[in-house]
């Protein structure tokens, strides 16, 4: 069950401030202590920027969801941007194809408990994460 | 708000980030940064992250760059004020910060500063620029 529901547009380097303060907002209503917190604005911070940079701007979808008995928030990227022709390969620490860290994508797994990728070469990329309470 | 303020203290310069940066801001402060310390013969950066909610990739890659920078330049930079929920998030995302220097606040930073260059002196010395 989707208790709220929030779209974010990713145009503008100010749009991902706005995504992370969103992402903030629901994550407290949602009962998140602190650090989960963090976790979850951080993620978000490394998947709108790459949504903006690398895909050349999309949209964020943030969810506070209810499963059962328990609650969490997910988030969904969208662009339609190039695409990632080797997923795995951007997913390894190091791998950046802009001169970054090349650490957002693989952190943004890290620091979630869901996370799913799905690109395809020309069409854009959706990346999905989730965290629960 | 366009820019961060950078404040000097002595030989020191002090950056206290207060708002959630985006990423046009943080490459501003860099440049600004790097000026100031020629500028004014900065010894010393202190930048304080104590309201930084997060350090994603982009924000942690900037810092790491001050630090070496300001090496070049013969300054130290020193990360003060780091939160607890920010040191165990950046840990997790796989960010190191390599070769930059932390302390818990800025009076400690300011100390460790004054062991590596020692004393500043003119502490007193308040620069009006704008
Ligand atoms: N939405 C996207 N559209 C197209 N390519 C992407 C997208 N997201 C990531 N990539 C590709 O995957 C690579 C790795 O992404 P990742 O976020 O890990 O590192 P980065 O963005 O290069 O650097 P940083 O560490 O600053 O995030 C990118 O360099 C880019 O080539
Ligand atoms: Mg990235």
């Amino acid at each position: 069950m989707i208790l709220t529901r929030e779209v974010a547009e990713l145009k503008r380097p100010e749009d991902v401030v706005r995504v992370r303060q969103v992402a903030r907002a629901l994550a407290l209503q949602a009962g998140f202590g602190l650090v989960d917190q963090t976790k979850i604005v951080t993620a978000v911070s490394e998947l709108g920027r790459n949504a903006l940079i690398h895909g050349g701007g999309g949209t964020a979808t943030l969810e506070v969801i209810e499963e059962g008995i328990r609650r969490g928030l997910r988030i969904v990227f969208r662009d339609e941007g190039p695409g990632i022709a080797d997923v795995e390969r951007a997913l390894q620490d190091g791998y950046t194809t802009s001169g970054g860290l090349g650490i957002g994508l693989g952190g943004a797994r890290r620091l979630m408990n869901e996370f799913e990728i799905s690109s395809s070469p020309g069409k854009g990329t959706t990346v999905t994460i989730a965290r629960w309470k | 708000m366009d820019k961060i303020p950078i404040l000097r203290m002595g030989r020191f310069l002090l950056v206290t980030i207060q708002v959630d940066m985006h990423d046009q801001l943080a490459l501003a402060l860099q440049e600004d940064l790097t000026s100031r310390i020629v500028k004014d013969g900065a010894r010393g950066v202190l930048i304080d992250i104590s309201s930084l909610e997060i350090v994603d990739s982009f924000i942690g890659r900037m810092l790491g760059t001050i630090a070496s920078m300001s090496r070049m330049l013969d300054a130290e930079t020193v990360l003060v004020g780091m939160q607890p929920a920010v040191a165990i998030t950046m840990v997790e995302l796989g960010l190191a910060l390599p070769g930059v220097r932390t302390a818990l606040d800025v009076d400690k930073g300011m100390e460790m500063l004054r062991s590596r260059i020692g004393p500043d002196g003119e502490m007193t010395g308040h620069d009006p620029d704008p």
